[in-house]
């Protein structure tokens, strides 16, 4: 019960920081570079997992489970917040046969 | 042991995170996104976060994923249909993420966090039985509100697929 896992003891936390950062980039990237709706969505649902990573984090190294309750959350809103969102993508297939985001301007005029 | 597997766990996650960005078939973009939630399912057994790692796998790997899977090939996609950015446009993004991880390195590379309180280790706060205990005193009211979450999202996603009346295009 009391004696810290090994992993704990031999890994240092910022290495955890630095992978959750770095899968954040790779998602922030994809959402930048990427035009299809679905890919962007993917990059989204990529950042959230950072983040969940790293609140796992920082609960598993200062023996907090309110960190991990917190992630629960985070999960269960992610799943409806999918959800919608391919409901929302499906949509836009039916009115215009592309899910390509390029040509979702027209709130411009 | 543990660090080796970390490590192997670590490039294996980046591997496949990058993969999802850059492949060019949406199909094989979900197959890397479904390794990445198992590698990071790994990570979180190695945090010894077993409930977290069984939780990610069956809402992240199981239910979305499968959504994924099932509106791609639903929706017939050809890779080749994708237009792509402009090479500049692209260049600037990856240009803008890199400087963004830069500046995350510099910051949480000399950062020191407060060393594990080896007196008041617990290490079973990632099982099923203290989460559940938690979750059903100290926060049972936002655990129920989760329910009504996803009640209304259950109506919208219904409500946005359904076909209206009159609607001329179709499958």
């Amino acid at each position: 019960m009391k004696e810290v896992p090994e992993i704990l003891q031999q890994i240092p936390q910022n290495y955890y920081v630095l992978l959750s950062s770095t899968i954040f980039i790779i998602g922030v990237i994809g959402v930048l570079t990427r035009r299809n709706a679905l890919i962007i969505f993917m990059s989204v649902e990529l950042m959230l997992n950072a983040v969940n990573l790293l609140l796992t984090t920082f609960s598993a190294y200062r023996s907090d489970p309110t960190g991990q309750v917190f992630v629960f959350f985070i999960m269960a809103v992610a799943a409806a917040e999918v959800a919608v969102g391919l409901a929302i993508i499906v949509m836009m297939y039916r009115y215009m046969r592309s899910i390509d985001v390029g040509i979702l301007d027209r709130l411009k005029f | 042991m543990a660090q080796n597997l970390f490590y192997f766990l670590t490039f294996l996650t980046l591997l496949s995170a990058v993969m999802v960005v850059f492949s060019k078939n949406p199909i094989h973009s979900v197959l890397y996104l479904i390794l990445t939630f198992f590698t990071i399912s790994g990570h979180y057994v190695l945090l010894n976060a077993q409930f977290l790692a069984a939780v990610n796998i069956i809402v992240y790997a199981g239910a979305i994923m499968v959504l994924f899977l099932f509106v791609i090939m639903f929706l017939n996609l050809k890779k080749e249909s994708e237009v792509h950015k402009p090479n500049l446009a692209k260049v600037a993004a990856v240009i803008a993420g890199g400087v963004l991880l830069v500046i995350f390195v510099a910051v949480f590379r000399k950062a020191t966090f407060l060393p594990v309180d080896e007196t008041n280790f617990n290490s079973q706060i990632g099982m099923v039985k203290t989460l559940g205990q938690i979750l059903y005193k100290d926060f049972l009211v936002p655990f129920e509100l989760v329910s009504v979450l996803f009640l209304s999202a259950m109506v919208g996603a219904v409500m946005l697929g359904k076909k209206e009346e009159g609607e001329r295009n179709t499958f």
